[in-house]
């Protein structure tokens, strides 16, 4: 009972959080549209019992992803409006028909799969945290470090792509230095 | 209606992962862009949680795991990518972006 209230309450929120995201057209409710979805959908893994998915879930997204987002929109000119795309409707066609097909084949899978058996199945008195501790760091233990590896270099990468001159603040800068340096840049440029 | 099984989940991240394409097909600002993938792997990893729950297997769980790991990287890399071709080119509109266009 309870659990459809939940399930139907947070459904609701979740694509009217995530519609305003992709329908706006302004850059802001966007962002802010997209991070309250996304806490939206943690209270799913929470109803589901992936208690350590949905922490996660809130620790990366509204706190490390959302950051990062908010971060890079003061680079941008995010108050003016947003311009969209007018695609030819061929695409459009092509795409909707294929989500609509999703949906059936979604229909179809679970009565398709029922004698699906659990490679790795649930225990009873045992912590949703301590199971996906136990799980992860002995059958995936190769993946864990291999996605390891790739958040490294994906850091470094970011530090490199977007570090570039952030020791050279423009507001500190005399009108001058300012022009000599986006001198500089544009021969860097060419 | 009122026991909610695996369809009702499947249904769900269906309906977001429509609601990430349509978002992918209309925007032509690239950061829009990536909110909308930000959407489409959303919406899959519900279907991971909800499948790992009805069928008692920490798989699904584990995949959701990794896909928020790729989902956090491809924003640090992209959005350090966007962040120079602003500084190049003051837009970030797809439309603008054919240099390579033969």
């Amino acid at each position: 009972m309870f659990e459809a209230i939940a399930f139907y309450l947070f459904a609701f929120l979740t694509v009217a959080m995530f519609s305003i995201t992709v329908l706006t057209s302004q850059a802001l409710y966007a962002l802010t549209s997209l991070a309250a979805g996304m806490i939206f959908i943690s209270a799913f893994f929470f109803l589901l019992g992936a208690d350590f998915l949905g922490a996660v879930q809130i620790i990366v997204y509204t706190g490390a992803v959302m950051a990062l987002y908010a971060f890079g929109m003061m680079f941008f000119d995010t108050t003016r409006e947003l311009k969209e795309k007018n695609s030819s409707s061929m695409i459009v066609f092509g795409l909707s028909g294929l989500a609509a097909l999703m949906v059936v084949v979604i229909f179809v899978t679970p009565i398709a799969s029922e004698h699906i058996s659990a490679i790795y199945p649930m225990h009873e008195n045992v912590g949703n945290t301590q199971e996906v501790g136990m799980i992860l760091f002995t059958k995936y233990l190769v993946p864990f470090e291999v996605a390891a590896v790739m958040l490294l270099v994906a850091m470094i990468s970011g530090i490199v792509l977007a570090g570039k001159k952030m020791d050279r603040s423009l507001t500190q800068m005399s009108e001058e230095e300012i022009q000599s340096m986006q001198e500089s840049d544009k021969k860097a440029v060419l | 209606m009122m026991e909610i099984t695996l369809n009702h989940y499947l249904i769900l991240s269906t309906l977001l992962f429509a609601i990430g394409l349509i978002g992918v097909m209309r925007r032509k600002n690239l950061l829009m862009l990536f909110f909308a993938t930000e959407i489409l792997l959303n919406s899959v990893n519900i279907a991971f949680a909800a499948i790992s729950h009805y069928y008692g297997d920490l798989t699904g769980q584990m995949f959701a795991f990794f896909v928020i790991a790729i989902a956090a990287s491809e924003v640090a890399v992209g959005l350090g990518l966007l962040i120079i071709w602003f500084k190049r080119t003051n837009n970030i509109d797809l439309d603008a972006m054919t240099s390579m266009r033969g």
